[in-house]
């Protein structure tokens, strides 16, 4: 029993890894700002909620489980939150994504 | 081994960050990479068991200074002013100092060793008569407040005389502070939705975490400092959903001046009332019957008026900022 949940504690450990490299990479890479928030929020998002879920597999129902618990729904919370702002900050300020070519702060107008 | 591979590269990276902060001509950069620079610190912190320490940095050095430097950014130009180009002479002396303390770190004892001087000297004496004389888990909160009261009075004083000087200069010059922000109520970030609703669900939590730290710390991390601070982020974070002048009618001026001074007027009269007892200045012993329990009150209120002026202080300095537009 201990086996299988240590099995998959490391999995969701490991899969939480790949996301947070995949949201380096992304970071790095994207063409323009708004793919590579895109790519950036992977890394504080989906990465952490896996990799703590992983720990908490680990450390089954003890009090480390809830403190984990409540960083995790923290992490949750924040950093779409934080994500959320960056992106609307860039827009108001006038940045534009790649390729649009109208205001993107005015509602389009129905044709 | 592990963690040695983890203070390498915490110590690598903190290195790159200064570089990078040095390197970099935008001062906004700068003033994020700094944020960055205190939170690896704080890691570093922890990683040493100092981890009173480890939160101080991170809720001071990355969260409110961080924020505070924001604000001083918005009076300034965008810009590092372009540099004069580097002497010879003075190339030499840092050059000099430089290789002069890295051949002196040598000569330091090697992290942890149980001979080196400085826990040969009075640490050993913290750590065995803490359960006896003050009887509470943190030792550090012990050595603080306690045994080395004088100290934090003082740290209290400068907490204090920096705001005073930062009032003095940023508060309008006529003994008002704040005087500009009565006129205006900026509406802050009430028109987003998302930010808004978040920030209403983390402030009480914000809040209550502050209050925890406060009157926790004698048996977990934390004390006066650290609370005053993360009190001030929710603060900060209620004026920048809600707007300037909401979070200044929650928590107005007067009262913040009030908070700046009290809590260091607290802290003294504790050393005063310890007088009057019969006892030595900031002698907590002679506060109760018993000696443990005169401790434990003395504690309670002089980490109680630390915060306090914290609070007061950080956030007067976060509102004459936001002032001055």
């Amino acid at each position: 029993m201990s086996e299988i949940l240590d099995l998959i504690a490391g999995l969701l450990v490991v899969t939480g890894c790949v996301f947070v490299l995949a949201g380096g990479i992304g970071a790095l890479r994207m063409p323009d700002f708004y793919t590579r928030i895109h790519g950036a929020s992977l890394t504080d998002s989906l990465g952490p909620v896996l990799v703590l879920g992983g720990l908490m597999v680990n450390a089954g129902l003890t009090l480390i489980s809830v403190k984990l618990a409540a960083v995790m729904l923290l992490l949750m919370v924040t950093s779409p939150t934080a994500t959320y702002a960056l992106a609307n900050a860039a827009l108001l300020a006038g940045l534009k994504p790649e390729g649009v070519e109208h205001d993107t702060t005015e509602p389009e107008k129905p044709a | 081994m592990t963690m040695l591979l983890i203070g390498v590269f915490l110590l690598s990276l903190l290195v790159i960050t200064a570089i990078a902060i040095v390197r970099s001509e935008d001062l906004f950069s700068a003033v994020m990479l700094s944020g960055i620079f205190s939170l690896l610190m704080a890691l570093n912190f922890f990683l040493l068991d100092a981890a009173d320490v480890a939160l101080t940095e991170a809720a001071v050095g990355a969260g409110v200074a961080t924020v505070l430097l924001l604000a001083g950014l918005r009076l300034i130009p965008p810009k590092e002013a372009p540099g004069r180009p580097l002497r010879a002479l003075s190339v030499t002396v840092i050059a000099a100092t430089a290789l002069l303390m890295i051949y002196a770190s040598f000569g330091q004892p090697t992290l942890g060793d149980p001979l080196a001087p400085t826990q040969q000297h009075i640490a050993p004496w913290y750590i065995e008569k803490t359960p006896e004389l003050i009887d509470i888990p943190n030792i550090v909160t012990a050595v603080l407040s306690s045994f080395r009261g004088y100290d934090t009075l003082g740290e209290v004083f400068v907490v204090l005389t920096a705001g005073i000087g930062v009032m003095f200069l940023l508060g309008g010059g006529r003994g008002k502070p704040f005087s500009r922000l009565d006129s205006q109520a900026e509406q802050g970030l009430s028109g987003h939705l998302i930010p808004k609703v978040m920030a209403r669900l983390l402030i009480p939590f914000i809040l209550l975490f502050a209050l925890f730290i406060q009157f926790h710390g004698e048996y977990s991390p934390g004390g006066g400092f650290q609370a005053g601070a993360i009190f001030v982020a929710g603060i900060i974070l209620y004026s920048l959903v809600r707007g300037e002048g909401l979070a200044l009618s929650v928590i107005p001026p007067r009262a913040l001046l009030l908070m700046s001074a009290g809590g260091a007027l607290l802290f003294g009269s504790v050393g005063v009332a310890g007088m009057l007892m019969g006892g030595n200045f900031l002698e907590y012993s002679v506060l109760a019957e018993n000696p443990v329990i005169g401790q434990h009150i003395g504690i309670i209120v002089i980490e109680l008026g630390v915060g306090l002026t914290v609070t007061g202080v950080l956030l007067s300095i976060f509102h004459a900022f936001a002032a001055r537009d």
